[in-house]
């Protein structure tokens, strides 16, 4: 498949604002039930409305995707059977809850709706919060199985993908958790980082298992079932179109082995070594590590997502053997 | 239930290009229209097309036979590139089980041609949304032809009859008995899409040519036997002149 930018850009840049807000909203959780220390300034609200901005451009970022962006809300009608469909409730959704927390948490004016057992305040904020992580979840399955649902894609059908895109978004989320509790000083840094490095890690575990997935796929269809006839040596002579075609344009990318190889190295590297790297340096060191650390993954992630495309082979290109 | 299908028969097809022209030509001036011509007359022409007509060479040098295949969308019963489209542009009619795309719904993800394993869909770069064959839906029901000429354009376009339109779901439908007879197949069978346009394999045509056959014996109004006039046997002017 040809990469469409757009749609690298909307699922690295969601991905890294879900992965964000779960931090956040997580570590508040932590906080209340005392196992991390309440901070002085409590950053969650500038987090999460972070996050919401990641997820609003990301958002942008989709609509230059298509054709006629002006009908995309057309797109939310066939929830019951395409993925994309429920994709496109589940971002609003995810946004406007991440929003109402952020708004909350940033005004103060949060009140109390209930106690939990003795000392566990269970407030608007932390009501809509866990609203938005039922929309954040279902927000990752529903952007990873636009891809793992198409079985003709034999690289993108497999559980493995929705795995890669929870973890990703997770640890990139993290690694810019880091980042901000570095900067903010908020006792979260241990948490954030240690688990920025345990996703980044088993990202990389998950990747990899779906590269040596797909080094040993089944074949494509054969040119002897897309046309039917069946003898051993069929050579094509015409692909029915001269100047190519949007299934030429579309489906088959041009690129050598060496930017392949280049490119897989690159966002091994870029996208998981180096945060983990980065991530070893202690909270007292400069915010200048971390941002590096998020900087690079996020590269990582976009070649990573490039990649993702370029590796899945369209069925339909055994009908353009040669271009003449 | 009915579903309207084309079948192809490979045994006849020349790789004329007409069917391609015609849809091209009735689509382009219909509801699907206008679909696009990039450089239609320099040198790298391109454009929406609905079918487009491929050839192969099938077998070594010299024993090699040339294999045109025309290709657009199947039509598929079980027509994975239906539910994937967020918008419902995509959908296949109950009652004829053509797969249609509305224009005017459609958003141009691109979604559905992901989806489709055969490359049957099309994005047409002024209009930007998602055109493929309608099977000439504004023309097979169309009143104000007539009957004969209620087919899709490409099957009547055809020099050598090697489109065959039909209902594949009627058995005495021509089309149902061209798959029967003929060994109809399906592409890629091994998807589960049940596509519904079936292709006809290239068969062996031969023919024992008997003298009988020649002599049409069992024929009462035979005129073999006549034979041409016998030549005549008196003296003509050729025998007597030289010039
Ligand atoms: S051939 Fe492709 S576009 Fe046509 S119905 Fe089948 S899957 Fe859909
Ligand atoms: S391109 Fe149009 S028809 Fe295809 S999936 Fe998107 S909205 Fe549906």
């Amino acid at each position: 498949m040809k990469p469409a930018l757009s749609v690298i850009f909307l699922t690295t840049l969601i991905g890294a604002g879900q992965g964000l807000y779960l931090a956040y909203y997580s570590a508040e959780w932590f906080v209340m039930l005392n196992i991390l220390p309440a901070a002085q300034v409590d950053y969650s609200g500038y987090a999460a409305g972070l996050s919401f901005l990641l997820l609003l451009t990301g958002l942008l970022a989709s609509f230059f995707h298509l054709g006629h962006p002006e009908r995309a809300w057309r797109a939310a009608a066939m929830w019951r059977t395409s993925w994309l469909s429920r994709e496109v409730i589940a971002l609003p959704a995810a946004m406007l809850l991440i929003l109402v927390y952020a708004l909350l948490k940033m005004s103060g004016n949060d009140c109390l709706v209930f106690m939990l057992g003795e000392n566990i305040p269970i407030s608007i904020a932390t009501l809509a919060g866990f609203g938005a992580v039922l929309a954040v979840c279902a927000l990752f399955v529903c952007t990873a199985m636009i891809y793992a649902c198409l079985k003709f894609l034999r690289q993108w059908h497999s559980p493995l993908t929705v795995f890669n895109f929870i973890l990703m978004g997770c640890a990139s989320g993290f690694t810019l958790a880091t980042a901000i509790s570095t900067f903010a000083r908020d006792g979260r840094f241990d948490y954030f980082s240690g688990m920025a490095v345990f996703l980044t890690l088993s990202a990389l575990i998950f990747r990899y298992a779906s590269l040596s997935r797909n080094k040993r796929l089944r074949g494509p269809p054969t040119l002897q079932s897309a046309i039917g006839v069946h003898h051993p040596n069929i050579r094509q002579l015409s692909q029915g179109a001269m100047g190519g075609s949007f299934n030429t344009r579309a489906f088959i990318h041009t690129y050598g082995v060496s930017v392949l190889r280049l490119a897989r190295r690159g966002f091994l590297l870029m996208g998981f070594i180096v945060p983990v790297i980065l991530l070893q340096f202690s909270a007292e060191a400069s915010v200048l590590f971390f941002a590096i650390a998020f900087a690079s993954q996020y590269l990582g992630l976009l070649a990573e997502r490039w990649y993702f495309f370029i590796e899945a082979e369209h069925p339909q290109n055994v009908y353009y053997q040669m271009i003449s | 239930m009915t579903q309207l299908a084309l079948v192809i028969d490979l045994n006849t097809c020349v790789g004329c290009h007409a069917c391609v022209t015609s849809c091209k030509e009735w689509n382009t001036s219909g509801t699907a229209g206008p679909m696009v011509d990039r450089n239609p007359y320099a040198a790298e022409p391109t454009g929406t097309f609905f079918n487009r007509v491929q050839s192969f060479e099938v077998g070594s040098f010299p024993n090699t036979q040339t294999v045109h295949f025309p290709k657009s969308c199947l039509h598929c019963e079980d027509p994975p590139c239906v539910p994937v489209c967020p918008t419902g542009a995509s959908y296949k009619r109950p009652e004829d089980g053509v797969v249609l795309v509305d224009y005017d719904k459609c958003i141009g993800c691109e979604y559905c041609s992901w989806a489709c394993p055969y490359g049957a869909r099309e994005i047409d770069e002024q209009q930007k949304v998602m055109k493929k064959c309608t099977l000439c839906v504004d023309r097979i029901y169309d009143q104000s032809l007539p009957e004969q000429e209620r087919k899709p354009v490409c099957v009547l376009s055809c020099p050598t009859s090697a489109r065959i339109y039909g209902d594949i779901h009627d058995p005495e439908s021509e089309a149902s008995k061209a798959i029967n007879d003929a060994g109809g197949y399906q592409l890629m069978p091994e998807w589960g899409t049940e596509p519904a346009n079936h292709y006809l394999p290239r068969r062996k045509v031969k023919i024992t040519v008997h003298q009988e056959d020649l002599q049409r014996a069992d024929n009462p109004l035979r005129k073999e036997d006549r034979g041409p006039r016998a030549p005549s046997t008196r003296t003509t002017l050729d025998d007597s002149t030289s010039w």
